[in-house]
C-alpha cells in the first residue's frame, strides 16, 4: 500500500482512538469513584455538541464572528453546561439508586439516555436531521503525496492530547485528584478522613461529562456534522474501550480507546474488500477480548466478598 | 372454594371489557379519559383490598385463571374479529410476550443479564425468512427452526457471558446487538437494509395470510390465525416458564441470582444453569421472532436496533423482574398505548425512557412485583 493513503489512515485512527479515548475516560471515572456505569454518557456528549452548535449560531447571531473567540466560547459553553448536566445526572438520578442492584443503575442511564437522545430530536428545531456544524478552525491543508495533512486536524488532536495530559495531572497531581482516588479505593475510609463524598461524585460527574462534551465539539469539527443518534455508536464505543482496558483505570480505558480505533482501521486496512464489516469486526474482537481477559486488559483489583 | 375464584373472573371480566372500550374508541379525548379511569380504578382496587384478592385468585386456583384469561383474549378477538389493525396490534403483543418470557428467565431468574433480546428475536426472524423462501420444510418446524437457530447463535457468546460479571457481560451482549445489526444492514445475502420478505404461515394447506371466509359476506381477518397459534405458543411457553420456575430448576436459578458465590458454596454447578437458562432464553425469543416474521411478511434490519432490545428490557423491568403474568400486563401496556393514543407516538421513546426512570426511582420492583415462593399449594405466611 501507498506510504500516504497508510498515513491518512493514521491520522483518521489516532483522531478517532482520540474521541474514544476522552468518552472512556468519562466512564472509567464514573465507574471508579460510584462503582455505576453512566450509560447516558455518549448522549450527554451529543448533547453537548449540540450546545455548542447553538452556542455558535447564538454568538453569530449577537455578531461576534472572529473564529478564535468562538471556538473559546463554543467550548467554554458546552463543556461547562454538561458539566452541569452530568453533576445534575448524578446528583439526582444516580445517587438516589446507589443501594440498588447494578442493572438498576445500568438500565436507568441507559433511558436516560434515551431521554436525552429522543429530546435532541424533538426539541431541537430540524432536530431529526444531521445538522452542519460550522468549520471554526483554520482549514489550510498540506499535501504530501496522498496525504494531505490539515492544520485543523493537527490542531484538534493537539488539543484531545492536552485534555488527556490534563486529566492525569488532576488526577494524579492535585488534592482533589487524590480525594477522587481515595473515594474511588475506599468510600468508607475517604469519609471517615473527611473527604465529602457526595461533592467528589458529583465533581468526577462534572469533569467526566465536561469531557464528554469536548470530545462531541471535537466530532462535530472534524466531521463538519454532528446528528441526534451520534452519542449512542460513541458511548457503546467508548464503554467497550473502557472495559476492554479494565474499568476504575485512566491508561485502560486511553489504550482502550486507541486500541477500538486502531481494530476498526486495521478492519478497513486488512479487509478492503468488506470495509462495510469493519464495525462488525471491531465488536467481535471486543467480544473475544472479553472472553479472553473477563476483567479487562489492565483488570482491576477485586476480591469476592460473601 | 368457589369464592376465592370470584374477584379472579370479576377482575378479567371487567378487564375484558376495559380493553375492549379502550380498542374501540377512536377519539384522543376519549382515550385519555379512559386511560385516566382505569388507573383510578386500579389505584382505588389497590387501596381498599381489591388487588390481593386478586392475586390471590390467581395464586391459589392457577389453572382456572389461566383459562379465564385466554377466554378473555378469545373474547376481544371475536369483538374485534374483522378489523385488521387491532387484530395485527394484539398478535404483535402475544408475540411480544413469548420473547419477553425468554428473557425473564434470563433475567428474572437466573440474573443473566441479555442487552441483546432484539438481536435474537431478530435471528428468529430472519432464519424463518431464508428457511421459508428457500426450504419446504413445514412451517410449524420453522418456528422451532428460529429458536433452535437463536440458541445457537446464543451458544457463540456463552463463553464469554460465563467468565465475565455484571458490567462485563453487559457489554458483552451490547456489543453483540449493535454487532448484529449492523451485520444484517450490510450483508447483501440477507437483503442489506432493505431487509427480505417472508412467507405467511402454511399449516397442511391452510394459508394464514388469507382471510377466513364463512359463507357471503362474513370474513374474519387473517390476523385471527396468527393470534390464535400465537396463543398455542405462548400458552405452551407460559406453563413450561412457570413450571421451571417452581420446580428445583428455578429454585436453583433463584439461588444463582441473589448471590452466585454463596450457591457455588452450595454445590450449584454455576456454569450448568447459566447455560441452561440462556439457551432456553435465547430459544424462547427466537421462535417468537420466527412467528413475528411470518405474520408480517417482511423483515429489515431496523426492526433489531439496540433501542428494540431497550424495549423489551424495559417490559421485564416494568412488569416486574421474574413475573410473568407482570409481563403480559406491561406488554400490553408498552405495545397498545402509543399505537392508540397518536398524540404519543412520536413522543414514545422519550415517554417510555422517562417512565422507566421514573419506575427506577420510586418503584423498582416493577408493576407486579414478583410474589414469594409458595412451596405448598395454597399455603400463606400466617
Amino acid at each position: 500500500m501507498d506510504v500516504g493513503l497508510f498515513a491518512q489512515y493514521v491520522m483518521n485512527g489516532l483522531m478517532l482512538g482520540m474521541m474514544y479515548a476522552l468518552v472512556a475516560v468519562g466512564f472509567t471515572l464514573f465507574f471508579g469513584v460510584l462503582n455505576v456505569i453512566n450509560f447516558s454518557h455518549g448522549d450527554v456528549l451529543t448533547v453537548g455538541a449540540f450546545t455548542g452548535l447553538a452556542t455558535y449560531l447564538g454568538l453569530s447571531a449577537i455578531g461576534v464572528s472572529w473564529a478564535p473567540a468562538q471556538v473559546v466560547i463554543v467550548l467554554l459553553v458546552a463543556t461547562t453546561c454538561m458539566a452541569g448536566l452530568g453533576a445534575v445526572i448524578a446528583r439526582y438520578l444516580v445517587l438516589p439508586l446507589k443501594a440498588a442492584p447494578a442493572l438498576n443503575t445500568l438500565l436507568l442511564t441507559l433511558m436516560l439516555g434515551t431521554v436525552l437522545r429522543e429530546a435532541v430530536r424533538l426539541f431541537y428545531p430540524l432536530g431529526a436531521n444531521p445538522q452542519r456544524f460550522p468549520p471554526l478552525l483554520p482549514t489550510t491543508a498540506y499535501s504530501f503525496g496522498n496525504f494531505t495533512l490539515r492544520v485543523d486536524s493537527v490542531m484538534l488532536l493537539l488539543a484531545g492530547l492536552a485534555v488527556i495530559v490534563g486529566i492525569h495531572l488532576v488526577i494524579n497531581k492535585t488534592k482533589l485528584g487524590l480525594a477522587i482516588r481515595a473515594v474511588a479505593q475506599d468510600e468508607e475510609t475517604a469519609k471517615t478522613m473527611g473527604i465529602n463524598f457526595t461533592l467528589i461524585v458529583l465533581v468526577t460527574f462534572a469533569i467526566g461529562s465536561g469531557l464528554a462534551a469536548f470530545a462531541g465539539i471535537l466530532h462535530g469539527l472534524y466531521y463538519s456534522e454532528i446528528n441526534f443518534a451520534m452519542g449512542l455508536l460513541l458511548g457503546v464505543i467508548g464503554f467497550s474501550s473502557a472495559i476492554v482496558g479494565g474499568l476504575g483505570n485512566i491508561y485502560g480505558a486511553i489504550i482502550g480507546g486507541f486500541l477500538f480505533a486502531a481494530l476498526q482501521t486495521i478492519g478497513v486496512l486488512a479487509m478492503p474488500f468488506a470495509s462495510a464489516y469493519k464495525d462488525v469486526f471491531a465488536f467481535g474482537v471486543i467480544i473475544l477480548i472479553m472472553a479472553w481477559r473477563p476483567t479487562g486488559l489492565i483488570s482491576e483489583k477485586i476480591s469476592e466478598r460473601v | 372454594m368457589f369464592a376465592v375464584l370470584l374477584p379472579g373472573i370479576g377482575s378479567a371480566v371487567a378487564v375484558t371489557v376495559y380493553v375492549i372500550l379502550l380498542l374501540a374508541v377512536e377519539s384522543q379525548a376519549a382515550i385519555a379519559g379512559l386511560l385516566v379511569a382505569g388507573v383510578i380504578a386500579v389505584l382505588a382496587a389497590a387501596r381498599f383490598g381489591g388487588m390481593a384478592r386478586i392475586g390471590r385468585s390467581f395464586a391459589e386456583r392457577e389453572n382456572a385463571m389461566n383459562l379465564v384469561i385466554i377466554l378473555a383474549v378469545l373474547a376481544v378477538t371475536g369483538f374485534f374479529y374483522e378489523d385488521h389493525f387491532i387484530l395485527l396490534l394484539m398478535a404483535t403483543v402475544i408475540i411480544y410476550v413469548i420473547a419477553c418470557l425468554g428473557l425473564n428467565l434470563q433475567f428474572g431468574y437466573a440474573g443473566v443479564l441479555n442487552f441483546a433480546g432484539a438481536a435474537f428475536f431478530g435471528v428468529g426472524c430472519y432464519t424463518a425468512a431464508v428457511l421459508t423462501k428457500n426450504t419446504a420444510m413445514p412451517h410449524l418446524l420453522i418456528l422451532v427452526a428460529g429458536g433452535v437457530m437463536a440458541a445457537v447463535i446464543g451458544s457463540l457468546l456463552i463463553l464469554p457471558v460465563l467468565r465475565t460479571r455484571s458490567h462485563y457481560s453487559a457489554v458483552v451482549t451490547i456489543a453483540f446487538a449493535l454487532l448484529f445489526k449492523i451485520f444484517l444492514e450490510v450483508n447483501d445475502t440477507l437483503g442489506g437494509p432493505q431487509g427480505l420478505p417472508v412467507d405467511g404461515m402454511n399449516v397442511l394447506g391452510w394459508e394464514f395470510n388469507d382471510d377466513i371466509e364463512i359463507g357471503e359476506d362474513f370474513e374474519i381477518a387473517f390476523y385471527v390465525n396468527y393470534i390464535v397459534v400465537g396463543l398455542i405458543v405462548l400458552a405452551l411457553a407460559f406453563t413450561f416458564v412457570r413450571r421451571l420456575e417452581r420446580s428445583w430448576v428455578g429454585l436453583n436459578l433463584d439461588a444463582l441470582r441473589l448471590d452466585e458465590t454463596a450457591a457455588a458454596c452450595f454445590g450449584l454447578n454455576i456454569t450448568r444453569w447459566k447455560i441452561t437458562a440462556f439457551t432456553l432464553g435465547n430459544f424462547l425469543t427466537g421462535v417468537a421472532g420466527a412467528l413475528y416474521a411470518m405474520m408480517l411478511g417482511f423483515i429489515a434490519p431496523t426492526n433489531f436496533t439496540f433501542g428494540d432490545s431497550l424495549i423489551l428490557v424495559s417490559i421485564i423491568l416494568l412488569g416486574g423482574i421474574g413475573n410473568p403474568w407482570g409481563l403480559v400486563v406491561a406488554t400490553t401496556i408498552l405495545i397498545i398505548l402509543p399505537e392508540k393514543l397518536q398524540v404519543i407516538q412520536e413522543y414514545r421513546f422519550l415517554l417510555f425512557g422517562a417512565m422507566v426512570i421514573l419506575i427506577l426511582l420510586f418503584r423498582p420492583e416493577g408493576l407486579l412485583p414478583r410474589p414469594l415462593r409458595t412451596y405448598l399449594p395454597g399455603w400463606r405466611p400466617k
